[in-house]
């Protein structure tokens, strides 16, 4: 279902040299290689910049920062590519699932071209839903499920666009503490099972324990 | 690439029809019209002008119009919203004002007219019994000289437009917070409302204060309908002149399009003048540190201004509603003595054409204008960054020009080169005032749309095109429509536009409308006004239904 | 309506004149008119201010499309000097063809105006029509002398007109009823704020000061001759003494004026007005037949004479459609059409035509026509006044204006 790149150097996530600003002042300096499946925690208090990060890696960083460095996702260098050309998937604090498409609607705009012909993209919806625990959901209205049900169907749509890597924002911190672990365990199991790189943004040191990986500090 | 022709389009659109227009206008004033074999300068034409029998008395009276209306509306709105504003009464005026934004100003004078006459509504519901008039009193009520039936014609649609604008910018100023605060001082509600918090809303509603200004001063339907006729203001009289076939006629009603943009720009210092004016008065108050408790005489008579305006129009609504299937109807009988369809089967044969015109024309010109709104917004995404205070004023500038003035050269300029009365002039024409109001109105719409959406898209993989189309626009689908649903009813609603480059080969319900009034034919101006009045709201229906029907299976969509 | 006559006089001086066409149809020739004209549109320049006129000019419209291909596009004035203006633009632009009026509804000082300057299409064609010879030129004079001058075959006769007055029997009794001028005058001042008339230079306002002035000058002969300038204020004082006697015992006190006379027809009707007049004796029925007049309202005459006059069509030198323009006005003359309006249902403008001239069906047709209560018989209308030299009546509008308003 996922490629693996067979040239472990290459794989996963590298960010090179990338250094964030903010009217001369500098928010973040660091390179470093996230491998495929393992998870790099950026911390800081809030307004420290993390965010920022995350979103040059994603390719929407707000022009009031200036940034230089290089992304290598998979083996490509992203830096100078569309953000629709970089096959990372972002997961915010809100599901964002989007109103006006149904469940299996959310999930059929993120597979990929390639799956061609009705039947084998929605046996791929359905293969997606019931990897979340979701299975036969395809037909509601995103409005009526509960705040763990759309985390977790944003979790199959942005896995079912099938990234080489995965960016989170604060994914967890709208959800309570027991939703949190759950969907926590969810996700880095997903990410790893696909051998995803993960560039996780929190300021939980629960989720940055959970991670189980290197950690960077911003702004203290 | 394509976004780019957004802002290009947009500041053409608002620009070049001025410019070009007022030049066309400007150069005949002073003789320059080599057309007409006017090849040189000189002030001939205002020598012409100023020989005019009570020129300078049509002048004085749309310079008093533009600032009472706006002094009254703008006073009326600052103390209902003083009053009441954040009450669950507010709320419900609020919704009961709002429709009559989409009402023609055409309509709504006639409204008045069939309200105020001698021998109209009120008249005929309280005679004779309170009054004992077994006729209609001879009172020049309706084209008044002192123009105050225009004046309430104009009033009673501004104040909804005025109401809008304030409650736009209220949200800014945190007003619930900041009346608690100044509650909490002691301040009466209004007094600590005009002191406190109107001093930061009013620059904001600066500009739409303005174009009430201009507008008031320069209007020609409403004037028509309602306004003095010896003499008439202004505007009338410049229309008049200029579609006089008489050709040397040109010059002289260049010169008073010149004058009237005098008289508005004369307007509009004087009211900067009573800004300040205002402003010193309001801080001495301030300093003074004057309570003024005892506020319920004003607050009741905010609400009642509120009132009557609105119900004024709505009565009067409803009196052409009934002219238009009466069948004799006469003094002081409060309902028609015979109901008449035939009326309507009369007049629609040649209602037909002037419908078409009209639905087609505000059609194209609103989905154009959103079209361009659209561009432009998009672009800013791409550039990052809002444009300034500068593009805001420059949206404004088809609103603050007097019609009347820049419209003049636009129809000389579409002459010379052969467009004049065809389809794509009339709706470029309308275009050039649809334009502002889908750009604001989309506005806060589309920036208050959550940008993560369409990064989540982007990190799915999709492009630009297919963000837009897949969610940013079925996602903004309920604004969109009715962003287009108040374009569609500005077009409906303009007069002169239609009237000087439709050159009357074109014509819309509001123009014919309008032609008729000076019949008095009470029946066929009701039936046209009861269209001008359908239209506009067909729009709103239309932008109500359509996105709850298609988005009916999804909860969140809803309102 | 002035926008697009006025604009597109602009345009006759902003593009370089067409070829002219000058082909003149030969009346004569009539199935060569009738084939010229199939496909042709008229823009048949016409007063708009009237429902049932409009509706009228609409149906003849659709006969003429079906019976002889001849689309008649009605374009609605408010006032016929504007046809004429645009007429005279075009001339000096050198426009002799192609132009854009194609046939106008005229009368008196226009007609005058276009005959003086040469914008008629010559030589005369109304009298070679077809349907010419039914037309009563032996009793009514004025269909071939248009307010003095002769016509000449220069406009074909449409419709008779003679100023009534009308009033509700339901307010005013017919004891009471004035019998002149100075009647109505005392009549408005032991009634103030009950008359008015329409704002001149409107056609039926400035007809009621005419009026007003045939009765009161000293000698009526000089009305027939163009206007002495040197004299004029000494001949017309006794008007204007009338009308600032007139003034402050009217409507409104004079402040306003109906503008025309639909407008005086609702005041009628919401009874602001006591006494309105027309130049259609059988307008008030038409109204009554239309809901618009109660039908307790009749008319009344002057015993000492009303102003009577014919009112016309005139094809312009250069119009466009030329064969068309006459098709339009012949079919406008037949029996079958000035029967029809002459309907008080329909619009009730007197025949041009003389029934006993016609055959057994044409003449079943008027006879069919229920004149209505409120229309007097032609044997009622009393004497005609003749209408005075155009000039007179441009002469007296600009006067009129000085003095008392400040219209356009």
């Amino acid at each position: 279902m996922f490629e693996r790149k067979r040239d472990l150097t290459d794989a996963g996530l590298f960010i090179d040299g990338v250094t964030i600003a903010l009217e001369g002042r500098e928010i973040v300096s660091l390179t470093k290689r996230v491998a495929p499946g393992e998870v790099l925690t950026v911390m800081g208090p809030s307004g420290a910049g993390k965010s920022t990060l995350l979103a040059y890696v994603g390719g929407f960083l707000d022009p009031v920062f200036s940034a230089r460095g290089r992304v290598f996702v998979a083996g490509t260098e992203v830096t100078a590519l569309k953000p629709e050309d970089r096959h990372v998937g972002v997961l915010f604090q809100d599901p964002l699932l989007f109103p006006h498409m149904s469940v299996g609607g959310n999930l059929m705009f993120a597979l990929p071209e390639a799956v061609r012909g009705r039947a084998a993209r929605v046996e791929r919806v359905a293969h997606a839903l019931e990897g979340v625990g979701l299975a036969g959901l395809e037909a509601r209205d995103p409005a009526t499920l509960s705040g763990g049900q759309k985390s977790r169907v944003a979790l199959a749509r942005v896995l079912a666009s099938t990234p080489r890597a995965l960016l989170l924002d604060e994914p967890f911190s709208k959800l309570d503490a027991e939703l949190r672990a759950q969907t926590r365990e969810l996700v880095f199991s997903k990410a790893r099972e696909s051998g995803l790189p993960v560039l996780l943004v929190t300021h939980d040191a629960a989720d940055a324990e959970a991670a189980g990986g290197d950690i960077v500090r911003i702004g203290e | 690439m394509l976004t780019r022709l957004g802002p290009m389009l947009a500041i053409g659109l608002l620009t070049a029809p001025v410019a070009f227009g007022l030049a066309g206008t400007v150069l005949p004033a002073f003789g320059y019209l080599p057309a007409l074999g006017g090849m040189e300068f000189g002030l001939a034409p205002f020598a012409t002008l100023f020989a005019e029998p009570a020129i300078l008395m049509s002048a004085l009276m749309s310079l008093v119009t533009g600032l009472v209306t706006a002094a009254i509306s703008l006073t009326a709105v600052m103390l209902f919203t003083a009053a009441w504003g954040g009450t669950r009464l507010f709320a419900r005026i609020q919704h009961l004002i709002s429709p009559l934004l989409s009402l023609p100003h055409a309509a709504s004078a006639f409204a008045l007219a069939f309200l105020i006459a001698p021998s109209g509504m009120i008249a005929r519901l309280i005679s004779p019994e309170l009054t004992g008039w077994e006729r209609p009193p001879d009172l020049l009520i309706v084209h008044d000289p002192l123009g105050l039936s225009m004046m309430a014609g104009l009033i009673v649609k501004e104040i909804p437009f005025l109401l809008l604008v304030t409650l736009a910018a209220l949200p800014q100023v945190k007003p619930a917070r900041m009346r608690a605060l100044i509650a909490s001082m002691g301040y009466g509600r209004i007094s600590g409302f005009v002191l406190g918090l109107w001093p930061s809303i009013y620059p904001q509603i600066r500009l739409p204060v303005f174009a009430v200004i201009a507008f008031a001063t320069s209007v020609v339907d409403v004037a028509a309908i309602l306004g003095p006729t010896t003499p008439a203001p202004l505007a009338v009289r410049l229309v008049n002149w200029m579609n006089d076939p008489d050709l040397s006629m040109r010059f002289l009603a260049s010169a008073g399009a010149v004058l009237q943009l005098g008289v508005t720009a004369a307007a509009i210092l004087i009211w900067i003048g009573f800004e300040k004016i205002g402003a010193r008065l309001r801080d001495r108050v301030a300093c003074a540190g004057r309570r003024l408790r005892r506020d319920s005489g004003l607050r009741w008579g905010a609400l009642a201004a509120m009132l009557v305006s609105a119900g004024a129009i709505f009565a009067g609504l409803l009196a052409l509603g009934l002219w238009s299937v009466a069948g004799l109807w006469q003094y002081p009988d409060l309902l028609p003595a015979r109901f008449d369809l035939r009326n309507w089967m009369r007049v629609l044969p040649s209602l037909v054409e002037p419908l078409a015109i009209t639905l087609f024309v505000a059609f194209i010109s609103t989905l154009v204008a959103v079209v361009i709104a659209i561009l432009c917004f998009v672009r800013e995404d791409e550039m990052g960054y809002p444009p300034g205070r500068g593009a805001l004023a420059l949206l404004y500038m088809p609103l603050l020009v007097p019609q009347v003035a820049f419209l003049f050269g636009l129809q000389l300029l579409f002459i010379l080169t052969g467009v004049q009365a065809t389809m794509a002039a009339l709706v470029f024409a309308h275009l050039v005032f649809v334009l502002p109001y889908a750009y604001l109105s989309l506005k806060d719409p589309w920036r208050a749309f959550d940008r993560r959406y369409d990064q989540i898209a982007a990190g799915l993989g999709k492009g630009p095109v297919e963000r837009f189309f897949q969610i940013r626009l079925p996602m903004l689908a309920r604004p969109l429509l009715a962003v287009a649903a108040i374009g569609f009813s500005v077009s409906v609603g303009l007069y002169l536009p239609t009237l000087l480059i439709g050159a009357g080969r074109l014509t819309t319900i509001t123009t014919e409308a309008v032609a008729l009034a000076s019949g008095g034919n009470r029946r066929v101006i009701g039936i046209y006004a009861f269209m001008q009045m359908v239209l506009p709201a067909a729009g709103f229906a239309v932008a109500t239904i359509v996105p709850a029907l298609i988005f009916r299976r999804y909860r969140d969509m809803h309102v | 309506m002035r926008a697009l006559l006025f604009s597109t006089a602009l345009l006759a001086i902003g593009t370089a004149p067409a070829a002219a066409d000058t082909t003149q149809p030969d009346p004569s020739n009539w199935d060569a008119v009738l084939e010229d004209a199939r496909g042709e549109t008229v823009y048949f320049n016409a007063w708009g201010g009237s429902q049932n006129i409009n509706d009228y000019i609409g149906w003849a419209g659709d006969e003429l499309k079906e019976r002889f291909g001849v689309t008649l596009k009605h374009v609605k004035l408010e006032d016929t000097a504007s046809a004429v203006a645009t007429v005279v633009a075009e001339k000096a632009a050198g426009r002799d063809g192609n132009g854009t009026v194609d046939l106008i509804w005229i009368n008196g000082e226009n007609f005058a105006a276009m005959k003086e300057q040469g914008l008629i299409l010559s030589p005369g064609w109304a009298e070679k029509l077809p349907n010419w010879t039914f037309v009563d030129v032996e009793n009514k004079p004025t269909i071939r002398t248009d307010f003095t001058v002769p016509v000449e075959g220069l406009e074909s006769p449409w419709g008779m007109a003679k100023l009534v007055f009308f009033y509700d029997t339901a307010r005013i009794k017919v004891e009471d009823l004035p019998r002149d001028t100075d009647g109505l005058l005392k009549w408005a001042q032991e009634n103030p704020g009950r008359f008015s008339y329409p704002q001149p230079p409107d056609f039926i306002g400035s007809s009621f000061l005419k009026q007003v002035l045939a009765e009161k000058i000293d000698d009526p002969s000089l009305l027939l001759d163009p206007v002495d300038e040197e004299r004029f204020a000494e001949v017309t004082k006794p008007l204007f003494d009338f009308l600032d006697g007139l003034n402050p015992v009217m409507w409104r006190s004079g402040r306003a004026y109906p503008q025309n006379y639909p407008a005086m027809k609702q005041l009628l009707a919401d009874s602001e007005l006591d006494i309105i007049f027309a130049f259609n004796p059988a307008e008030a029925s038409s109204a009554i037949a239309n809901g618009e007049l109660p039908d307790t309202v009749r008319s009344f005459t002057f015993p000492g004479g009303t102003l009577a006059n014919t009112h016309f069509l005139t094809i312009p030198y250069n119009a466009s459609a030329k064969a068309g323009a006459l098709v339009a006005a012949n079919f406008l003359m037949s029996p079958e059409a000035q029967a029809r309006k002459q309907d008080p249902a329909i619009w009730g403008d007197p025949t041009v035509l003389a029934l006993d001239k016609l055959n057994e069906e044409d003449r079943a047709r008027f006879d069919a026509i229920d004149l209505g209560a409120a229309t007097l018989r032609p044997d009622e209308l009393g004497p005609a006044l003749d209408e005075p030299h155009p000039s007179w009546m441009e002469r007296i509008e600009t006067e009129w204006k000085r003095r008392y308003g400040v219209g356009n």
